[in-house]
């Protein structure tokens, strides 16, 4: 009963979509204040059709009900409860429920906190998101109906991909689709301004807190996948140019682009069909991901049953909204002349350089994704391409992008001071100049230079970020009262930039550490013999077999770690059996701490008394998860900021004098 | 400085990042793209010498065995092992050290990557897994069917993945 109120619930959401999809377009046209005024309504109800029917969906996991196929494809009784409900989205179809609610969160948000947007172009904006709700409400309807019914019920479920029964994998899903599906909105306003043929300041006021939202729920959530992946595969790696993460890291890259380019439109009145061209690509990466990941197309973790049909209603999709967008973009850009002139050394020329690197790097990783596809398609041979064609493409446009991220913050608007701007960064350079001659006296060998030239350009980051704030608040020049401040009068979104950028070196370093100084060893052990990885020792004590968990069954083995003979953990990796789902999988157990990881895992017996194992010694992990955490924390800083949440531009509010504190 | 001249530097700037993508590219592309070969590819001499390459087919049943022997080097016991990889007409020696998937098992599909040594041994550097025990990477398939072994099994894998 419980499921059909769910499949109702989602036909009324398609009901109400289509509705929402038309009137407040023809209403706003012709003027029509009724029909206009009807997207604020059906907007909420549309969120509250399809929580209906998610919470109907998360409803039958909970209990278990294996009457429905979904939950009998994918769940089992004796699941923890937490994976009960993750397995929700867990699979192909409650996925796309997950995405469709978020969706119609993104565009009960816009109707509910929009009240400051020109009545018209809220009608628009959410007209044109109850198109894509349309689009994915019918290719749930049509070919992923979760609330197919199976006569008779199996006595139990077939169980959830062990694999997936991990909390980084309960939470990874929904960040990256608040990221992905967040882009839509931008998309939404994108479009909205094609059909107006506006694009001004007060425009980038309203899109930049959508993008910045998405943008950080979206490195939020490809951070926890690299994670994941990180921790549960056992292969102690953190990215892996996998076709099925690229697609996660196009939208993010070209949504970089977009956060950056949106400044240039409300400060300086330039780069406006730029912008709009950017939130077009940035949702069409989007949908381009959900097709390359939901499709089958490609083999990946996320590859469920391929149904040719899926497939092709996601293209159709795709070729719709990116088709008709660009077409009515082709139409209308002539209509957003350009405002602001510029030189090309100055801020908005910084960000110019900026868009390119990002979206030739989007471009380049595009290529790498989908070559292989389309040589498999013309029956040229089957080929892959690796990490090896990432590195050599993706990795040379990221350096000069990271040199010029130092400098731009400090160039002014329209006209900068190239040499003023690097002589304010000579701290930047000489932190650069001393990380690298330490990383080459340190650890002199085999990549030692271009491990030195990373870290230097993680410290030019990291110092740079820190002294355009210390200029900010005039640090060492005026007195620390007065810096405090500064300091506080700073806007949050100004604080944000450099957070953000300070994590982008954070991140470089982690990367770069944990690439260059990894130590590895793989061997077999046996009970009592001891291995040294780096500088700590460990000791094999014991291997447990059948021990149980609340699923599974595992190998458990034990290892003694010490450092310079102090005793320092015991870990304890593991090779799990799960029980229903009939396999195996590999636990790693890490010892984290900010100088690095040590990570084991066990593998097979060798049938002799010893055991495969694998060690791992590596440094400033912990950095990349601190990096992306931190630029994710940015965003949301930024968000804060009071001056996004006014209609138009207002100048900033000053606040001065009487709340600053005496000490310092 | 005019529209027009900035219009030119931007457009110029544009073409020579295009310009740079595009040889970074190419280059990338001429030493980096590794290719799907079978066990009758191989054992038929069609894969050029010393390149990288990807292996795939099936674990030979009662192939896969350690290599172990007492106490190599320095008192370390080597983790390697050995199977054999084929389409069912052909098949291939491979040497692997390291810890095998989760799922590799004899029968079953299996990918590995690395270089044919002078021997006729494949030294693999990574041994790829299926994330699903019923599925087939497709390479495989391609692999067997190519080789005339392939027949449609089972029923399809549903759900199982994320």
């Amino acid at each position: 009963m419980i499921a059909e109120i769910g499949l109702y619930a989602l036909v009324l959401a398609l009901v109400v979509s289509l509705v929402q999809a038309t009137l407040p377009l023809i209403g706003a046209a012709r003027r029509i204040p009724e029909w206009v005024a009807l997207a604020a309504w059906t907007a909420p109800a549309q969120l509250v059709f399809i929580a209906v029917a998610f919470g109907a969906l998360t409803y039958a996991y909970v209990v278990s009900d294996f009457s429905l196929l979904n939950v009998a494809a994918n769940s089992h009784s004796a699941k923890p409860m937490i994976y009960k409900v993750s397995g929700v989205w867990g699979n192909h179809e409650g996925s796309l429920v997950l995405w469709v609610l978020i969706l119609a969160l993104f565009g009960a948000a816009v109707a509910g906190f929009g009240s400051n947007l020109p009545v018209a172009f809220r009608a628009r904006v959410l007209a044109v998101q109850a198109w894509i709700a349309v689009g994915f409400l019918a290719f749930i309807l049509f070919t992923s109906n979760p609330f197919l019914r199976l006569d008779p019920p199996p006595a139990d479920g077939r169980g959830l991909n062990p694999l997936l029964q991990d909390i980084g994998l309960a939470l990874h899903p929904p960040f990256l689709y608040l990221g992905y599906v967040g882009f839509s909105i931008t998309f939404s306003f994108a479009i909205a301004a094609l059909i107006e043929g506006k694009v001004d300041a007060a425009w980038a006021r309203w899109v930049r807190p959508w993008t910045l939202a998405a943008w950080s729920f979206l490195t939020l959530g490809i951070a926890l996948g690299s994670w994941w992946a990180y921790y549960e595969l056992g292969w102690g790696g953190w990215w892996y140019w996998d076709p099925v993460e690229n697609s996660s890291f196009m939208p993010w890259l070209v949504g970089t682009a977009l956060l950056h380019s949106a400044v240039v439109v409300e400060k300086r009145d330039a780069l406006k069909t730029w912008t709009v061209l950017l939130a077009i690509i940035t949702f069409a990466f989007s949908l381009l991901g959900t097709f390359l990941v939901r499709s089958g197309v490609l083999t990946s973790v996320h590859a469920f049953a391929t149904d040719p049909a899926r497939g092709i209603f996601i293209l159709g999709l795709i070729v719709v909204y990116v088709g008709g967008a660009l077409f009515l973009y082709a139409a209308r850009a002539q209509a957003l002349a350009g405002g602001g002139l510029f030189a090309p050394i100055s801020r908005e020329g910084a960000l110019v350089l900026n868009n390119l690197l990002l979206t030739t790097a989007a471009a380049t990783v595009l290529l790498g994704t989908l070559y292989p596809l389309f040589v498999d398609l013309f029956e040229l041979g089957k080929i892959s391409v690796g990490p090896p064609y990432f590195n050599a493409t993706f990795v040379p446009l990221m350096i000069p992008m990271l040199v010029a991220l130092g400098i731009g913050p400090m160039l002014a608007w329209k006209r900068g001071d190239l040499g003023g701007a690097l002589a304010r960064l000579t701290a930047a350079f000489a932190a650069a100049a001393a990380v690298a001659l330490a990383t080459l006296a340190l650890a002199w060998g085999t990549g030692a230079v271009l491990a030195a030239l990373a870290m230097a350009l993680a410290a030019w980051l990291v110092v740079g970020a820190l002294s355009e704030l210390a200029e900010r608040t005039r640090l060492f020049r005026a007195g620390a009262g007065e810096s405090w401040r500064r300091l506080k009068g700073l806007p949050r979104s100004a604080l944000g930039m450099t957070l953000a950028h300070l994590g982008v070196g954070i991140l470089v370093a982690g990367m770069t550490g944990s690439l260059a100084w990894t130590a590895e060893d793989i061997r077999v052990m046996r009970p009592g013999e001891r291995v040294a990885v780096a500088d700590y020792d460990l000791e094999l004590l014991g291997v447990r077999e059948g021990v149980m968990g609340p699923n599974y069954r595992a190998t458990r083995a034990g290892f003694a770690v010490s450092r310079a003979g102090a005793p320092v953990a015991v870990l304890e990796p593991e090779k799990r059996f799960y029980l229903v789902e009939e396999r195996p999988t590999t636990e790693a157990a890490i010892l984290t701490t900010w100088r690095g990881d040590l990570y084991a895992v066990i593998g097979d017996p060798d049938g002799k008394g010893g055991w495969v194992v694998r060690l791992y010694y590596k440094p400033m992990i912990l950095w990349i998860w601190a990096g992306a955490a931190l630029m994710a924390l940015a965003g949301a800083l930024s968000l804060s900021d009071r001056r996004l949440r006014v209609g138009a531009p207002t100048r900033a509010r000053r606040r001065r004098g009487a709340e600053a504190p005496a000490r310092a | 400085m005019t529209r027009k001249r900035r219009r030119l530097t931007l457009a110029l700037l544009a073409l020579s990042a295009l310009a740079v993508a595009t040889a970074l590219v190419l280059n990338a592309f001429q030493d980096s793209i590794v290719f799907f070969r079978s066990p009758s590819d191989v054992v038929e001499r069609k894969v050029p010498a010393a390149s990288r390459f990807r292996l795939g087919g099936l674990v030979e049943e009662g192939s896969v065995r350690r290599l172990d022997g007492e106490a190599t080097t320095g008192g370390r016991r080597s983790a390697a092992v050995a199977f054999r990889v084929t389409d069912l007409k052909h098949s291939v020696e491979v040497r692997f050290t390291g810890i095998l998937p989760d799922l590799f098992r004899e029968g079953q599909g299996v990918v590995a990557e690395g270089r044919l040594g002078g021997d006729g041994v494949f030294e693999a550097t990574e041994v790829l897994a299926k994330h699903d025990e019923t599925y087939m990477p497709p390479e495989v398939a391609d692999a067997l069917k190519r080789a005339g072994r392939w027949q449609e099994e089972g029923p399809k894998s549903q759900g199982g993945g994320k």
